[in-house]
Formats: C-alpha cells, sequence, structure tokens
C-alpha cells in the first residue's frame, strides 16, 4: 500500500504559472485526475513520476522525494502520453528489457504475466512499430505493469482505444486498485470516468478546482443546464409552444435563431421533436452550444 | 551486457543512420588504396588523406554520428522515458551508452585508420592511429553525448566544433588547440610512431590528461544532467 502525496505543489515556467498551490493524497484504489487541455494535468503528473522539479511544494511517494530519486521506480509505474516505444523491438523483448531493468529474479516469467495481464500474447511477437495505437498503448502499459509497482500513472491512457478496449483498460485498472494499488489517470473526457465509481480530482488552469467521490460531480453536471440553439422554420411559434415544456427553464429569441435553456438534457431532447412535429414546425439546426469541457469544468468551478 | 546498452545497440544498428557510418572509411581506404594502386608517393599523400580526412573528419563525424545517436535520439522521440523510469542509477544508463559509443565509433574509425596507416608508412604506423583512434572516439563520444543532453541540437553543435573550433580556429589561433581533440589523437599517434607525417601542436602530456579531462568530465557532467532530466508537458 503505497501514498502519493502533493502538499502545496506550485510549478512555474518563467512567467506561467502552470500549476498552482495543489495539495492531494491519492490513496489506494483507483483516481482520475480530470481537467481540460492544458489545465496542467501533464505537469501534475510528472512531477510525481520524478521528471519535474516543483517549483514550490512537495511530491512525495511514501515519504520519499520523487524528484532525483531513481529508486522510487521500484515502487512506481508510468505511462506517459507520447506513445513512444522502441519500435524496433517486439512487444515481448521490449516488456523482457523493462523487466530486467528493474532487476526482477524471473524477468521472463513477469514478462508473459504482464503481456497476458494486457492481451497482448498473440501479438507479442511483432515490432511495436507495425502495431496500432491501441495496441502500442496496451504493450507500454505491460512495460510498465511488470515489476508489479504500488503506484501506477497513466496520462491520457485511453487516448486512441476502441471502447472494448477502454472498457477492458478499465477494469484492469479496477481489479490493480481493488487489488490494494493506488492508480492515477488522467483524462480530458468526462465521460471516460463513467464506469468510474472511485475519486476524481479535478483540475483547472492550474488550480485543484474539485476533490472527492465521482457521483457527487456527476450530479453537479447533470444538474447544470444545458444550452440549445435552435433553428426552425418558425421560430416565435416554437419559442410559444416550447416554454409550456417543463425541462425548459429559458428562452431567447434572437435574429439567428432560439437559445434554449433546459434544465434536463435528457427531457428536452426527447421533447423537442414531438412538440415540433405537433406545431408542424420544421427543425432546421439543435446544436448543444455549451457542450465544451471547459464550460462544465468552469460550471464545477462555482458549484 | 547490461540490458541499456543492448537497447541502445539495437537501437543505432536498427536506424537507417548506421549507413551514414559506411561511406567515410570506405572512401578513406578507398582513397589510400587509389594512391597505392598508381604508386604514388606516401609522402604526397600521406598527410592529406590520414590527417586531413582521417583524423580532422572521419573520426570526429563518426564519433559524433553515434555519440548523438545512442541517447539523442531517444531523448527526441521520447523513448528515454521508458529507461529513466527504471531503479536504475544515472551512471550507470551514462556508462552503458557511453560504451557502445565509444565502442562502435572506435571500432569504425580504427579498422580504417589502420589500414591507411599500414599503407602510407607501417604497421606500426597503423598500430599508432588506430590507439589515438580510440583514444579519441572515447573523448569525443563523451562529449557529443554531453551535447545531446544539454541541448536540443546536438548535432548541429557538434559539428560547430569539429568544423569551426578544431578545423577553423584551430588551424589560425592557436590557444584554441589546447581543447581540440584531433590535435591529442594526433599527438598520441605521432609519440608510438614518429614519422614526420603527423605534426602534434600540443605536448605528449596535455595530450593525455586532457583526453581524460574530456571523457571523465564529459561522463560526469552528463550523469548529473541525466539525474535531473526534465520532460515537459506537451500542452501545459
Amino acid at each position: 500500500m503505497s501514498v502519493v502525496q502533493l502538499e502545496n505543489v506550485s510549478r512555474w515556467y518563467g512567467n506561467v504559472v502552470a500549476v498552482n498551490d495543489i495539495s492531494m493524497t491519492l490513496e489506494p484504489g483507483v483516481t482520475g485526475l480530470l481537467g481540460p487541455n492544458g489545465a496542467g494535468k501533464t505537469t501534475v503528473l510528472h512531477m510525481m513520476a520524478g521528471f519535474l522539479a516543483p517549483s514550490k511544494g512537495s511530491v512525495t511517494i511514501d515519504n520519499a522525494p520523487t524528484w532525483r530519486n531513481p529508486g522510487i521506480y521500484r515502487t512506481l509505474g508510468l505511462v506517459a502520453e507520447r506513445e513512444a516505444v522502441h519500435s524496433f523491438l517486439t512487444a515481448y523483448e521490449f516488456v523482457l528489457a523493462c523487466a530486467k531493468m528493474q532487476k526482477l529474479p524471473d524477468p521472463a516469467a513477469a514478462t508473459r504475466r504482464a503481456l497476458e495481464l494486457v492481451e497482448m500474447t498473440s501479438a507479442q511477437d511483432r515490432r511495436i512499430g507495425t502495431f496500432s495505437k491501441g495496441m502500442r498503448q496496451r504493450t507500454r502499459v505491460a512495460a510498465s505493469l511488470v515489476h508489479e509497482p504500488q503506484v501506477l500513472l497513466l496520462d491520457e491512457p485511453f487516448n486512441g482505444m476502441d471502447p472494448r478496449q477502454r472498457v477492458h483498460m478499465m477494469e484492469l485498472l479496477h481489479r490493480l486498485g481493488d487489488e490494494g494499488h493506488t492508480i492515477l489517470f488522467s483524462s480530458h473526457i468526462l465521460e471516460e470516468v463513467e464506469q468510474l465509481s472511485g475519486l476524481v480530482q479535478v483540475i483547472v488552469a492550474g488550480r485543484l478546482a474539485a476533490s472527492g467521490d465521482y457521483r457527487r460531480i456527476r450530479r453537479l453536471m447533470t444538474n447544470r443546464p444545458h444550452v440549445f440553439a435552435v433553428q426552425s422554420s418558425d421560430d416565435r411559434r416554437l419559442a410559444v409552444a416550447l416554454i409550456g415544456e417543463k425541462s425548459v427553464s429559458g428562452i431567447e429569441v434572437e435574429e439567428t435563431g432560439l437559445t434554449v435553456r433546459a434544465a434536463d438534457y435528457g427531457s428536452f431532447t426527447r421533447a423537442l421533436p414531438r412538440i415540433a412535429l405537433g406545431e408542424g414546425i420544421r427543425l432546421r439546426k439543435v446544436l448543444p452550444s455549451d457542450e465544451s469541457l471547459e464550460s462544465v469544468f468552469s460550471y464545477l468551478l462555482e458549484a | 551486457m547490461s540490458t541499456v546498452a543492448y537497447i541502445t545497440a539495437r537501437g543505432l544498428f536498427g536506424r537507417r543512420r548506421v549507413l551514414l557510418l559506411l561511406p567515410l572509411p570506405l572512401l578513406l581506404v578507398g582513397l589510400a588504396l587509389i594512391c597505392k594502386a598508381y604508386d604514388v608517393s606516401p609522402d604526397q599523400w600521406g598527410q592529406p588523406v590520414v590527417v586531413g580526412l582521417g583524423l580532422a573528419v572521419v573520426l570526429p563525424v563518426i564519433s559524433l554520428i553515434v555519440g548523438t545517436g545512442v541517447l539523442g535520439s531517444e531523448v527526441d522521440d521520447g523513448t528515454i522515458v521508458h529507461i529513466l523510469t527504471k531503479p536504475l542509477a544515472r551512471r550507470d544508463i551514462i556508462l552503458a551508452k557511453l560504451l557502445v559509443a565509444a565502442g562502435v565509433s572506435a571500432v569504425t574509425a580504427a579498422v580504417p585508420l589502420f589500414v591507411v596507416g599500414a599503407l602510407a608508412n607501417s604497421v606500426r604506423f597503423g598500430l599508432a592511429l588506430a590507439v589515438g583512434a580510440v583514444a579519441g572516439a572515447i573523448a569525443y563520444s563523451a562529449l557529443f553525448l554531453l551535447l545531446s543532453l544539454v541541448s536540443r541540437r546536438p548535432v548541429l553543435l557538434g559539428l560547430a566544433y569539429i568544423l569551426v573550433w578544431e578545423g577553423l580556429l584551430g588551424r589560425f589561433v592557436s590557444g584554441t588547440r589546447v581543447l581540440s581533440i584531433e590535435q591529442y589523437v594526433i599527438t598520441i599517434a605521432d609519440k608510438i610512431a614518429p614519422t614526420g607525417m603527423l605534426d602534434g601542436k600540443v605536448s605528449v602530456p596535455v595530450a593525455i590528461v586532457m583526453s581524460v579531462i574530456f571523457a571523465l568530465g564529459g561522463t560526469i557532467y552528463a550523469i548529473n544532467r541525466l539525474g535531473s532530466f526534465s520532460v515537459a508537458g506537451e500542452t501545459s
């Protein structure tokens, strides 16, 4: 059982503050590190993984600093975002080399176990250069898991994976988390965390915006008003009809169409076509206009 | 052989870049063979081929290609992360890389130099050139390995050192010769087999001490740099 701890950690590059006074404790189990692109997730992960010195504060794993301390890699595994691998090696050779560099007593057995864990045994003798993105990703996960580290850090691990691989990876992370490993993965896609019941740390603009149970944060998200841009053959008549719908909380009539605020995403999107059909109005455009991550995250910040 | 050295060697020979090592030694030996075949006196072709091409170009350029390839290419494409996330002393990583770099450069440069030396003068001269080339390969490799950790453009910096510092300034400004590995190699080879073909500009003790300083200093500084190797985030 290992604990990763950040205490008042800041990191700046010249005048730019990338991470601003973040404190967090990661305990065994799966934790998601969420935030829009450029929020500082990778910087946080790199500091945890010992690839970046904090400008201020301390980053420790079981009270040992991660910076300039290669010994921590016995307890730490990292799956970086850059998918660079030694493409001239086969998957087996690559994972075996990692096992040997970890100085494991039986590198061959550890390699087979790690490749089985990520379901890569059938392709293990192919050169990594010939792999698809998802396969390369799984090979890298196997390499980071080969020494069964107590702490596993993954930077955007689901990028480039198809849904089936994604589910499989989720299951794997969960199993490891249940076994008492401390797992942290970063993501900029909130929905990726759907299947996760664990804890979430949300980073926005270098600051820790929310921290806690995923369900609570998810509820905040679903309760937020959704904004749609709607264009139809008769905007005004549609507005009159829509205002009677319970899920609609506000409508603005503009030159270019309607801006509709809905309290409940699901019931509004079901009601809109029904109402339009009943009134004989043709819908030309329905666009959810605030689905950008930044707006979701900033909503979280306000909550 | 350590796993790091194994991966490094595989990486070096697995890339197309390794083919760059072939033309220069072939050119060197080829020129010597042609001169020999047409019975040109070694007094005429010896110095330009041995010093002008062999020691001033072949040895440093091969060391540059190899020395920046063993670590620089991994830093460039990010695969260095897989080696750094292991509980290995940074010293061992650098020493393994240096071993591969110096070994490959030494063999690739010393063998053709030996052949050319033997053709131009005697086997003894060939051996002297080979010994000088090995010493030079070690010093150059340590320097270029370090360059690939302190700069994002190690090849450019290395070329500037070879062409501008050693090639241009070394010819006109005598002070720069003290920091020119090429001069150490010339002095060392000339000491082992004096032929009159080589004209060492630095003394033997300076050549030996400075070679050691380049090799050791570069290595120690590289170990220290690798210890605080930072990976910058791509978006932040």
